[in-house]
């Protein structure tokens, strides 16, 4: 408390020029505690149970993963990779991890570029379509993917793309961009205009201070954008499915599918394609995870 | 809100600067959402066209000489002959309300004590939050392992002397579907946890110290403070979560396949059947179609009566 006023002290006295504004009253830690004094276990302990249930099925997996075939043990002991040099080269799974990889990055960039822009349009101009433009993209979200999957598939067996990876990659993008524009014009707005002024005053294109200013600020959101069509085209199932019948062009969840349905499931393999297909995402959960919040607090639900 | 703060900041005297604007052209907005748009007409907007139009039409591949103008016969079919379309739609609404109230009860709980001040919080909201990122054959592969009769988990419980040996909660019909929900719960709490996580952080703390100086307990806060301000972000969410639960087949399609005996087929995976495995294209746009009108449908009579961006309190 008295360090608190010190340091209060010392900050008043701080500006040479005296100003007139009375310093913050800093939040003293007995007000604090006035609102937030939950006893501790009542955190821990109901936390805890939940952490149980989430992390028991992942050690699960890995479990079987690492132990040999037919050990019952439950400790990850003595380790073993032989499920996933199997699966990787019997089953296919590193072209699948290939596969995938290209299907992924080729949907980020393409969804965060094509929402780049009309997340743009949408933050900064006013046109006649904007709203019903809007409005078809807050509509899409109700359109199921599952449901497209015929129509999808006469259209891409016209444009001769089955079984090219391109047709998925397009799938996913077009499924992936009302939410990325939606969210991108609302990280676009939080970017004041005046910045972008000031560097046509000194003489930029729009583009060039689109560039030079605006996007530097919108780093985090991008990568939160991005993040999501990573992800989601990463773990969709049934345009790879549908549209990818040949084994070479399949991706990472068709690949566990195939697994799956097998007549006597190899447990131990199962395990390691799993560990292969979670991999990826969770490197990019844990790097994106901080963001997520802000990123959801910023575009998604304030709309 | 943070756009009409900088504009508020900014004198409103001085009209802003249009220098660059009048040398922009005006179609530039237009050529900005171009690929955007077209991606959406050609990939989203004439599907959902084209399945309109199969419904009105008899459209089997593997029966071509039939194909022909069907006018509401695959309607009809549908309310009428159809027994699986009443159960399967059944199904869906006992899936969408099940998973939705425990998504949201548990995520909201969730939310609630990661927004705590603790030791340790920053990796135990990492950790809660994992499987938002897995997918749902992914989720299949893990619960299957968990679920397996001979090395999952009902041997070991059964070791402990729980349940009997050779257990299969997946083709038994009576566990099945609690099973399935398990594995979806597993997968769909973070999303609401990561959603009201998001909201509770724009709480003013005043709020709270205002209430508390007021002599209001925790639980009084959470009921006059917290879930007015949450209102909107929860009916939000539950709605996008409602129609997603409703329409995605991964989990479902990979875990029973719809079984044992039909039990599990929500209304979409009946239609991929009909349309993948059937082949009976109209007859699968039919359902797409009604599929579609009940969705809005509910959509619309969820926002009316949760009354959505009505006055908060």
């Amino acid at each position: 408390m008295t360090a608190a006023l010190a340091e209060n002290q010392t900050r008043t006295d701080a500006p040479p020029t005296g100003s007139p504004l009375p310093p913050k009253t800093p939040r003293t830690p007995k007000r604090e505690r006035a609102f937030d004094d939950v006893p501790r276990w009542q955190i821990y302990l109901p936390l805890g149970l939940y952490l149980l249930f989430t992390l028991i099925p992942f050690y699960w997996m890995l479990l079987f993963a690492v132990r040999p075939a037919g050990s019952t043990s439950l400790v990850p002991w003595p380790m073993t990779f032989e499920h996933f040099e199997k699966v990787w080269t019997e089953r296919n799974f590193g072209m699948f991890f290939e596969n995938s990889m290209i299907v992924g990055v080729c949907t980020l960039v393409a969804t965060t570029g094509v929402a780049l822009a009309g997340g743009y349009a949408l933050a900064r101009f006013n046109f006649r379509i904007k709203n019903a433009f809007m409005l078809a993209l807050l509509c899409s979200q109700f359109i199921p993917g599952a449901l497209m999957l015929v129509p999808l598939f006469e259209i891409f067996r016209n444009l001769q793309m089955i079984n090219s990876l391109g047709s998925v990659i397009i799938a996913e993008t077009v499924f992936q961009l009302p939410l990325s524009i939606i969210l991108i014009s609302g990280f676009i707005k939080n970017v004041p205009v005046s910045l972008e002024e000031a560097a046509w005053v000194d003489g930029c294109s729009r583009f060039r201070a689109f560039c030079a200013v605006v996007l530097p600020l919108l780093r985090p959101g991008l990568i939160a954008v991005g993040s999501f069509a990573f992800v989601h085209s990463w773990n969709h199932f049934l345009f790879a499915l549908m549209f990818l019948s040949e084994q070479d062009k399949q991706t990472i969840p068709v690949g566990l599918n195939t697994l799956m349905g097998s007549d006597s499931v190899d447990l131990g393999a199962l395990a390691a394609g799993g560990v292969i297909a979670a991999v990826p995402v969770v490197i990019v959960f844990a790097f994106i995870q901080k963001w997520l919040i802000t990123g959801f607090s910023a575009g998604a639900v304030k709309g | 809100m943070a756009q009409t703060a900088a504009v508020a900041k900014s004198p409103p005297t001085v009209p802003p600067p249009r220098r660059r604007t009048s040398s922009t052209p005006r179609r530039l907005p237009y050529l900005l959402i171009a690929p955007a748009g077209l991606l959406m007409v050609g990939f989203i907007a004439y599907p959902v066209l084209s399945v309109f139009y199969y419904s009105l039409q008899d459209y089997n591949v593997t029966k071509p000489w039939k194909n022909g103008f069907a006018g509401f016969e695959n309607f009809t079919r549908i309310f009428t002959e159809d027994p699986l379309f009443w159960s399967t739609l059944g199904f869906s609404a006992k899936w969408v309300i099940v998973q939705v109230s425990l998504q949201l009860a548990l995520g909201l709980v969730l939310a609630l004590l990661v927004n705590q001040t603790f030791v340790g919080r920053a990796v135990a909201r990492a950790l809660v939050f994992s499987p938002w990122a897995v997918s749902g054959v992914l989720t299949t592969t893990i619960w299957m392992l968990l679920y397996n009769p001979s090395t999952g988990m009902s041997r070991y419980l059964a070791d402990l002397g729980i349940g009997s040996y050779g257990t299969s909660v997946l083709s038994d019909t009576g566990t099945v579907f609690w099973a399935a929900v398990l594995a979806e719960l597993w997968r769909g709490v973070p999303f609401f946890a990561i959603l009201i996580l998001a909201d509770l952080q724009s709480i003013p703390k005043d709020l709270y110290e205002a209430a508390s100086v007021d002599g209001a307990g925790r639980m009084r806060q959470f009921v006059h403070i917290t879930l007015p301000h949450l209102k909107d972000a929860i009916i939000l969410s539950t709605l996008l979560r409602g129609v997603w639960e409703f329409n995605n087949v991964d989990l479902l399609y990979t875990l029973t396949g719809g079984g044992p005996a039909g039990t599990t087929t929500t209304l979409p995976l009946m239609i991929a059947n009909t349309g993948i495995e059937g082949h009976d294209f109209g007859y699968a746009s039919a359902l797409t179609t009604v599929a579609f009108v009940i969705l809005l449908f509910c959509s619309i009579v969820y926002l009316r009566l949760s009354k959505f961006g009505g006055d908060r309190t």
